[in-house]
């Protein structure tokens, strides 16, 4: 039996009933990577295998996106800038999955500090989509949707300031959660945009993601944003249907540069959660059409702030001027900051540097923030008349690699669906919902408000089961 | 597009800000660059936002404190395993005054 292509509550059924172990199940993967991984690139690094950290009750073997830190093991954000960085401490979701036991694979290829939507600002190259190498694997988390979804980890994490787990999850036709803002803890995850990057799973079915939340989800004191707020058992909400529940459609989001494709795939995934009873009901999110502006504004300020410490002073990166044969310390910032950073880092700095300049505050990041209160508020009003809100993750299924490299604007808009969220706070579930012509996923996405991911999940669990589509493999030999 | 929201010698004093050396390549690649998003991003003028409060954070949170206790956290000696250059239990940097 291939047990690398089972999913984690497959796996861990048939350790209860004894018909595998935590060490075949280690081979399995090891092999797969092995054999996969040289064609699809979603691991930067691999690590050595260590038996005792599959010594729990999940010895289901994860992969961790480059960007959460794990001690004493190279954690890069897959920048120059942190070449040979080992963290002297866990994140703590990395804590919290070796008290379950689940064992880290390795670290997995993401756009250059979270920065982009295709994976392809990696200071390692980009990886390669499982259902066609032509194609990009979406971004930020790239690569830790590819190997979920290439059979290369039992399942995976990412995180999502923008849509960074949801979109590639789409693109690569696995399930990505993004959790309220405040679920799991930051603690460890080097930040990109901190009022706005959230933790969560990439895993192979919906009862996948509601295990690993529940392993991830909970109060830390050691990230002040972190919400004591109970985890509940999400596993139990997946039993619950669907009737009666109401679903909202916000009208912007059917809008020009929507895919056909991707278009038909949704209206047939309304029309199973009719026949499951559920009510479809078109609905306004207002500032939609601004979200993507605000997003930018907001994000680039935060990351400007939070990249302001690669300096060279302390670790990571270090380059002096050649030429100077003395050099002050100012030098050597500006010369490791060039040397360190890649294009899309830089200009996503330099836009917050700007957006937060003297002169420039109140025009850009303070009416920013304000347009953020008015998105916020279309989900609070949405929320009022439906249980959940349904979008397309994506407005198109993978493209092609290169093709939005050299615009940058046009790789921001392809993130046009899942920004909202973040900037709300509000959980949100890409789970796919069909095929293109050209064998490419679809993703559906499925939001609810502030901690009701029990909601989220039963949902997401009723469609995937009557659909069926989270059954489909990657063509990969 | 109509007037200039961003000119080459405000790239160049970003630049400064945000410690970043850029040659002159870079320098014309994002004036341009910049000059497109800034372009897009303008439409949030048309919103009237003379009554909206700013959102600076959604979590349900406001002064989240802790007793002021030491707690266990990192040993000069772990903290300094990462360092690039160190001295006498320091950073060591170049030379910062002159």
């Amino acid at each position: 039996m291939d047990l690398y292509k089972l999913t984690a509550h497959e796996l861990l059924d048939l350790l209860k009933e004894k018909k595998t172990s935590a060490d075949q199940i280690a081979q399995s993967y090891a092999q797969r990577i092995g054999k996969v991984d040289p064609q699809v690139k979603a691991y930067v690094r691999v690590r050595p295998r260590d038996d005792k950290a599959a010594s729990g009750p999940f010895p289901l073997p994860i992969a961790i996106k480059d960007n959460i830190c794990i001690r004493d093991n190279e954690t890069t954000c897959c920048s120059k800038i942190l070449a040979g960085f080992k963290p002297p401490y866990n994140a703590t979701v990395i804590d919290r999955l070796s008290r379950a036991g689940v064992p880290v694979l390795g670290n997995t290829n993401m756009d250059e500090f979270a920065f982009g939507s295709s994976t392809e600002n990696s200071c390692f190259g980009p990886s390669r989509n499982p259902w066609n190498k032509e194609c990009v694997v979406g971004g930020s988390s790239g690569g830790s949707a590819a190997a979920v979804a290439a059979d290369e980890a039992v399942w995976a994490l990412g995180s999502d300031t923008g849509g960074s787990i949801r979109q590639p999850a789409s693109f690569c036709g696995v399930v990505g959660v993004k959790p309220t803002y405040g679920r799991v803890s930051r603690y460890g995850l080097i930040a990109f945009a901190s009022s706005l990057d959230q933790i969560g799973p990439i895993t192979k079915d919906v009862t996948d993601a509601a295990i690993l939340l529940g392993l991830i989800a909970g109060y830390d004191d050691r990230d002040s944003t972190s919400v004591d707020h109970p985890v509940p058992d999400y596993t139990q909400a997946l039993g619950k249907d669907v009737k009666g529940l109401t679903v909202g459609v916000p009208k912007e989001f059917f809008i020009d540069g929507l895919d056909p494709e991707v278009k038909a795939a949704m209206d047939e995934a309304l029309n199973v959660l009719k026949k499951k009873g559920a009510i479809v009901k078109n609905i306004s999110l207002p500032h939609s059409d601004y979200a993507v502006a605000t997003y930018y504004i907001l994000a680039t300020a935060e990351a400007s702030s939070n990249l302001a410490r690669y300096d060279g002073v302390r670790y990571g990166l270090r380059q002096i001027p050649a030429k100077a044969n003395r050099t002050s310390i100012i030098d050597m910032f500006e010369e490791t900051r060039r040397v360190g950073f890649g294009a899309e880092a830089k200009r996503r700095i330099m836009l917050g540097t700007y957006c937060l300049s003297a002169g420039y505050y109140d025009a850009y990041y303070l009416r920013a923030q304000k347009v953020r209160t008015l998105i916020k508020q279309d989900f609070e009003k949405a929320f009022k008349e439906c249980d959940a809100v349904i979008t397309p993750t994506s407005p198109t299924t993978a493209f092609k690699a290169g093709e939005k490299t050299s615009d940058p604007l046009a790789m921001y808009l392809s993130d046009v669906y899942t920004i909202s969220m973040n900037m709300a706070g509000i959980p949100a579930i890409s789970i796919p919902c069909g095929f293109s012509k050209a064998k490419l996923p679809i993703g559906l996405q499925i939001i609810t408000k502030a901690f009701d991911e029990e909601m989220m999940f039963r949902i997401a669990f009723n469609y995937e089961q009557a659909a069926g589509w989270h059954k489909e493999k990657a063509p990969l030999t | 597009m109509g007037k200039h929201l961003i000119t080459p010698k405000d790239v160049e004093t970003i630049a400064h800000l945000a410690r970043i050396n850029l040659t002159e390549k870079e320098g014309e690649t994002l004036t341009h660059d910049l000059e497109n998003i800034l372009h897009y991003v303008a439409k949030l003028e048309q919103l009237d936002v003379s009554r909206t409060d700013p959102t600076t954070h959604v979590a349900p949170l406001k002064n989240v404190f802790r007793k002021d206790e030491v707690r266990p956290s990192l040993s000069q000696s772990e903290a300094l395993k990462v360092a690039v250059s160190q001295q006498n239990g320091s950073f060591k940097v170049p030379q910062v005054i002159e």
